[in-house]
């Protein structure tokens, strides 16, 4: 084996007394490709930030001796400069912070030149053009000239990897480089990475917490959990027979189908329906007009769908397709045009407003969002957040009476006062992610809905809580028959969980049927990119 | 678990309070400020030109709760006694007699007729802090005069919180045209000459304090109600207030239980600066001769004292030192707040 390009021994990091990276030992060879795995909080970002020395004023210690450099953690600021931007490149995960939205993306790429290649003007703008058109970018020239909101997503990653490139770099660092991205452009900024890769012989550290990404590109892998190297070695090696039991978990946690087939009988009435529905938000028109006019904004337009009682219906789309704008005006929270019904009745116009024949609507159809941080008020205990729809809507309870059902609704989530004391005192912030959202969903279920309209509920969690989520929701659905309405944009989670599919692009439905139907033959050929991107990076 | 581990459960603000406490500085700020406030509220049994208790020829009287003509103790005219009348005294430590003073002999407005030095007298060991141009005991004044300001700046912070509060609500909450009308009408509000306004208003009616706190309320709310708008506008787009909506939970419960008391950190970390921005525009406003009528004790008043006779620098002094330490402490207070309302900073 060749010499290593960079040696990484007994790293530690430690922010104050709280130590989050500990003992970490990897080498990566010139040209491999390297992932490091973990879920969120296991130390995987902050390795790479101290190997640049970047890591704030965490306390580093142990060696990282780079090729041609020495080790890293003892070099000079002065010389770090050197190696920061110049043997070592760095991609982030969110292009549009990590750009500098002042800064033509030519100049931006064009400062790396001149800072790291000592080229001059016209020199520069044409060596950015180069590189940008090398990742990919169409119109390289026009776009040198663009700003960083002027590009989409995918062409800002394309950019700041072109800015990683512009100095020749011996190790790419690329920090979840396509989280931020639609399914579909996540297959390709990975095929762009591992050609610049074989192009230019460089090694590249591929932070991540998606194995399938890591499947798909890496030559090794490192499995970190809690600031600990727990497992290292060739990805075949490792994903074929992973020792340590974490690594196991991790593998074993792709969502797994475990739902009731549907309703055979289609007599049975569904218990959500639309036709031709359409909701649009007010966008202020320009000049004199605007001022007593708005313009519109056709976030849905001509959605038909109808969910079964006990089924799934998986709304799949990229962000701004206007699927979560169809689970609000489903919940009464926008106002629509075209039908709408849940349970066979529509909501009274304005939806917004409680009347008592929307309020009963409200009993029927809950909802559970994504972000489990944002979605419980940080100031209220767990018994205030569970027991609110109680309170509205059986405001007639004992206060005895209500605890007993914000307990029952808790033990069905799998929280029980036994495991945590005091459960009902407690603060939100006291919970982990997988906690928090089923809390979400205790508070969901109390008022005892039809339909939950699920918004990405998984998203936001690790790949372990996420099955363990995803198992709930499944059990929840077989002992109370709820239907689901599932928004998402994991072809995985869909798989896992749909009777039905639904496909949504730029406000329109694109397709709908069964998931056996649309997945395994898609008709529409934006459909077929999203499953075919989803498939690729799954089976590799 | 991490979160089986832990004992006791605190709420946010009960957090926030640790937080505060831990900040030695802020923590005793605030317990001298409050053992300062709570002494100038008993001011009369501090500083007082009547005794707390006279016991003359067998009799006890509480000069304090009742007036007394002289003639009870023996002088001539059917007046209030003048306690600091020499023969008085006299009289009132004869034989079996005894009167209670209290700590500094004097009240606010009293002219201390038989004085031995001249006015305005440095301090002897009659006048603890000297006397100002009117022979009134100065550290009486300040006693008193740092009450009024504290009060005058309570009152003000309480009412401009709740007019910013509630306006900034409405607008945040409501947003659209509400929100529109409501800034039109606050820029176009806050472009009114204030000083100008309180000069005008101070010449048609005649000064009061309660005028001033109206006068000073009605422009103050302004800038909190801006913050607390931003508040909820973010707030309320926030997955909780959603999921509210979707249960059907009244406008008003969400606003009152969800929105607010996630809308109120900076309302509560301005309180200290607002505070002692209202002290500092009393005082100011005094000195100009705007502010509290004329015999109102005001700190406001003896620095523009101070500022007519140099000479008489013990009057300049501390009142000063009084102004100082008072919006110190303010100061110390609100960096104490602001720090353990930030939620980036991490509680052990």
């Amino acid at each position: 084996m060749t010499a290593p390009l960079l040696d990484v021994r007994d790293l530690h990091v430690r922010f104050g007394d709280k130590e989050v990276v500990r003992g970490v030992g990897f080498s990566i060879a010139p040209g491999e490709k390297l992932a490091l795995v973990g879920e969120s909080g296991s130390g995987k970002t902050i390795t790479a930030l101290s190997l640049l020395r970047l890591a704030g004023d965490a306390a580093i210690s142990g060696q990282a001796l780079l090729q041609g450099r020495g080790d890293l953690l003892a070099l000079s600021e002065r010389e770090m400069r050197g190696v920061r931007g110049g043997d070592i490149a760095m991609v982030f995960q969110e292009p549009m912070t990590a750009l500098n939205p002042l800064m033509t993306i030519g100049a931006q790429i064009a400062e790396v030149l001149t800072l790291k290649k000592g080229l001059t003007g016209a020199q520069c703008a044409q060596a950015a053009i180069e590189l940008l058109a090398k990742t990919g970018i169409p119109e390289p020239a026009r776009r040198a000239g663009s700003f960083p909101h002027q590009l989409s997503g995918g062409q800002r990653q394309r950019a700041m990897i072109a800015m990683a490139l512009a100095s020749e770099p011996k190790l790419l660092l690329a920090d979840e480089p396509t989280t931020a991205l639609d399914v579909t452009l996540r297959g390709q900024i990975l095929d762009l990475l591992s050609d610049l890769q074989r192009q230019n012989g460089m090694a590249v550290l591929l932070i991540t917490h998606d194995l399938n990404l890591v499947r798909r590109f890496a030559d090794r892998v490192a499995v970190m959990e809690q600031g600990v190297l727990v497992e290292q070695g060739a990805v075949a090696e490792v994903f074929g027979a992973p020792q340590h039991a974490y690594t196991r978990r991790l593998i074993a946690s792709q969502p797994r189908r475990d739902v009731a087939p549907a309703d055979a009988s289609p007599d049975a009435a569904p218990v959500v329906r639309t036709q031709d529905l359409r909701v649009v938000y007010p966008t202020p028109l320009p000049g004199i007009r605007g001022w007593f006019r708005k313009g519109e904004f056709v976030a849905v337009q001509g959605a038909t769908l109808a969910l079964g009682p006990g089924e799934t219906l998986g709304v799949v789309g990229e962000s701004g397709s206007g699927k979560s704008t169809l689970a609000q005006a489903i919940l009464g929270l926008l106002p629509h045009a075209g039908g709408l019904q849940v349970g066979g009745q529509a909501w009274q116009q304005p939806a917004m407003r409680n009347t008592p024949a929307n309020q009963q609507l409200r009993r029927r159809v809950q909802v559970v969002f994504q972000d489990p941080f944002s979605s419980l008020s940080p100031r209220l205990t767990v018994e205030e957040i569970v027991g609110e729809g109680l309170q509205v809507h059986e405001p007639a309870l004992r206060v005895a009476e209500r605890r007993a059902r914000v307990e029952a609704a808790l033990a069905e989530v799998g929280l029980a006062e036994a495991q945590y004391p005091r459960l009902l005192q407690r603060y939100p912030h006291e919970f982990s992610g997988g906690q928090r959202q089923r809390l979400a969903i205790a508070r969901a279920l109390i008022v005892q809905p039809q339909v939950l309209v699920l918004d990405e509920p998984t998203s936001a969690l690790d790949v372990t809580i996420q099955q363990q989520v995803l198992g709930l929701l499944q059990r929840l659905q077989k002992e109370k028959g709820l239907s689901y309405l599932l928004i998402t944009h994991d072809v995985d989670v869909i798989r896992a969980m749909a009777h039905q599919v639904l496909v949504m692009k730029d406000g329109a439905v694109l397709e709908s049927g069964s998931v056996d139907e649309v997945l395994n033959a898609p008709r529409h050929p934006y459909t077929q990119r999203l499953v075919a991107a989803a498939t690729a990076t799954a089976q590799v | 678990m991490s979160s089986s581990t832990s004992p006791v459960s605190l709420s946010p603000s009960r957090r926030a309070w640790l937080r505060f406490k831990r900040n030695r500085l802020g923590y005793w700020s605030l317990l001298v400020f409050s053992a300062l406030v709570l002494v100038s509220l008993c001011a009369e049994l501090i500083s007082n030109d009547r005794p707390l208790i006279v016991r003359y020829e067998g009799q006890t009287y509480f000069p304090m709760l009742k007036d007394y003509p002289e003639t009870t103790f023996g002088g001539d005219f059917e007046t209030p006694t003048d306690y600091l009348d020499p023969f008085i005294q006299e009289r009132l430590s004869q034989g079996g007699n005894w009167a209670l003073y209290t700590l500094n002999p004097y009240g606010p407005a009293t002219l201390n007729y038989f004085a031995k030095a001249p006015n305005p007298s440095a301090p002897t060991a009659e006048n603890w802090l000297g006397t100002d141009d009117r022979g009134r005991d100065l550290l009486a004044q300040l006693i008193y005069g740092f009450r009024v300001s504290v009060l005058f700046g309570l009152a003000l912070t309480v009412t401009g919180v709740l007019l910013g509060v509630v306006t900034g609500a409405i607008q945040g909450f409501f947003g659209g045209k509400t929100d529109l009308a409501f800034q039109r009408f606050i820029e176009i509000w806050s472009a009114m000459p204030e000083l100008y306004l309180l000069i005008i208003f101070s010449a048609v009616f005649s000064p009061s304090v309660s005028l001033l706190l109206i006068l000073l309320s009605l422009f103050g709310w302004m800038g909190l109600s801006d913050y607390v708008r931003a508040e909820f506008l973010r707030n309320r787009q926030l997955d909780y207030v959603k999921a509210a909506r979707a249960l059907g939970v009244p406008n008003g419960q969400i606003i009152w239980r969800h929105i607010l008391p996630n809308s109120l950190t900076p309302v509560v970390t301005f309180l200290p600066f607002r505070m002692s921005a209202a002290i500092l525009a009393l005082t100011s406003l005094d000195f100009l001769g705007l502010g509290v009528p004329p015999g109102t004790p005001s700190l406001g008043e003896l620095l523009s004292q101070g500022k007519n006779s140099i000479d008489a620098w013990w009057i300049s002094l501390s009142t000063f030192a009084v102004l100082v330490v008072t919006l110190l402490l303010l100061t110390f207070m609100g960096d104490a707040l602001r720090d353990a309302l930030d939620p980036r900073k991490a509680d052990q």
